[in-house]
């Protein structure tokens, strides 16, 4: 297993850092999208309530259905892979943000708008640091899951640590199983470490 | 000590909730002169805080118009009359991710005042509230009590100096002698202002004793406006025959415990 490692240290970095890139890519697109749906879902009350039901029917769909279902449109590949990754995400940090910036001492929130701050003045001053918490175990999920999920990518050629899995299993190469097992599950308990100990921090303020 | 100008008129104003059958606020005419005392007494459900939220336009009325300094509020942007207007609430709803200095430099930071304005504004309305600014200042809300709070709820509200004043049972929460003392610092404050102060509770000791003059609301209407002293000689109706009735009642009890 080290002399694969040895032998081959660019196959496994090569995949390792392309699995980075996938998920990279789709955590910035997945928060950009997020953070632009929960802003009009704090705006348009029933919006929020359409948005979580339709991605949280999307998420119930396994995550190779909805890889081949997207073939014929977006054709194989990473960007398919991404596109499915940040849909998936949507569910978790929609709901997550929108439940810890609804969750705010409903008292809070009338003072600052009886002092005369508009809406946005209180969603950005006063409902977004009073949810930091909330926020950022969303992103924390959304990462875990993204790291998870990105390995199935590999059957619609996304590349990533799941490239190292299916050609192992398609050729029964157990070096390769090990590492892309080692790899994919290594890297999603070392970002799920990190992230927990940030979250950790941010819980740390004054309420 | 009252001009004869009206600071706030209510005009026939009517409230009615979605879920309810009757009028949370009913067919209310009241002018209230600039400078005054105004409290509004009532049990929990009368509408007195509704009310009070039509004012700054937390709560839109379904009939009738409420001037402020003669304009139709409903004709401002509701954000703009807000910071008219001071607010202070039971619950005080301090921002607990900001300091005390913070939290009362809120509004003047929205409103991108110089920062050198805004720290002696801040010390300003903390020595007036009673809180040594030098002590107290750089806090968060958390490490004060509940007394201590609310005058910084309450230096938050006069922040930008707004000529109404709308307290909602701002000493609901507070142990009895501490609440004592804050009432009577409100009556300073007050004095010293000249702003128009409307000012709701559910105990007609604090009613009748910080109003300058007394709204009894019951069941959305107003039973009487009176100052203190007339309604106690002439209660208007049962109602308020009642209250009154009850509170020399409360008073009995601790003369006969003395006796």
């Amino acid at each position: 297993m080290l002399e694969f490692a040895a032998k081959h240290p660019d196959k496994l970095i090569d995949a390792l850092l392309e699995h980075l890139e996938i998920v990279l890519i789709t955590l910035i697109i997945s928060l950009l999208l997020a953070a632009a749906l929960t802003v009009i879902s704090m705006k348009i009350e029933p919006v929020s309530r359409i948005l979580i039901q339709f991605f949280s029917v999307i998420y119930s769909v396994p995550s190779l259905a909805l890889f081949a279902l997207l073939i014929p449109v977006t054709g194989l590949g990473m960007k398919t892979a991404i596109i499915v990754l940040v849909i998936y995400n949507q569910y978790l940090l929609l709901r997550n943000f929108i439940s810890g910036l609804n969750e705010v001492d409903p008292a809070v929130v009338e003072a600052a708008r009886g002092l005369g701050m508009t809406e946005m003045q209180i969603l950005m001053k006063i409902r977004l640091p009073l949810a930091k918490r909330a926020l950022f175990a969303g992103v924390h999920l959304a990462a875990v899951s993204t790291i998870g999920i990105a390995t199935i990518a590999a059957s619609i050629n996304a590349g990533g640590l799941g490239t190292l899995l299916f050609d192992g299993l398609r050729t029964m190469n157990t070096d390769k199983i090990l590492w892309g097992s080692i790899l994919s599950a290594g890297l999603a308990i070392v970002v799920n470490g990190l992230l927990g100990g940030i979250e950790k921090r941010i819980g740390r303020v004054r309420q | 000590m009252t001009s004869a100008n009206p600071a706030i008129i209510f005009q026939n104003v009517c409230k009615k909730f979605e879920n309810s059958r009757t009028n949370a606020v009913d067919h209310v005419d009241v002018t209230i002169q600039e400078g005054e005392f105004i409290t509004i007494l009532g049990s929990s459900g009368c509408g007195k805080t509704t009310l009070l939220k039509m004012v700054n336009r937390l709560y839109e009325p379904d009939e009738g118009k409420i001037l402020l300094f003669g304009e139709d509020i409903s004709t401002v942007d509701a954000v703009k009359v807000r910071r008219r207007i001071g607010y202070v609430i039971q619950q005080v709803g301090l921002f607990p991710h900001m300091t005390i200095g913070e939290n009362v430099a809120v509004v003047p930071k929205l409103l991108k005042w110089k920062k050198e304005k805004i720290d002696a504004r801040v010390k300003e309305l903390l020595t007036l509230v009673g809180l040594e600014p030098e002590e107290y200042e750089n806090r968060y809300p958390s490490q004060l009590s509940g007394g201590q709070q609310q005058r910084v709820g309450l230096a938050r509200a006069l922040a930008i100096d707004p000529k109404i004043m709308l307290l909602d049972e701002p000493f609901g929460a507070i142990d009895a002698i501490n609440r004592l003392n804050l009432q009577d610092e409100l009556l300073r404050i007050h004095g010293g202002l000249g702003k128009t102060f409307l000012f709701v509770t559910h105990d007609i000791h604090e009613a009748f004793k910080m109003g300058d003059r007394v709204i009894i609301m019951n069941e959305g209407e107003i039973c009487q406006f009176d100052t203190p002293r007339h309604i106690a000689a002439h209660p208007a109706n049962d109602f308020v025959e009642m209250l009154i009735r009850s509170a020399r009642e409360q008073e009995q009890i601790f003369f006969d415990a003395c006796q």
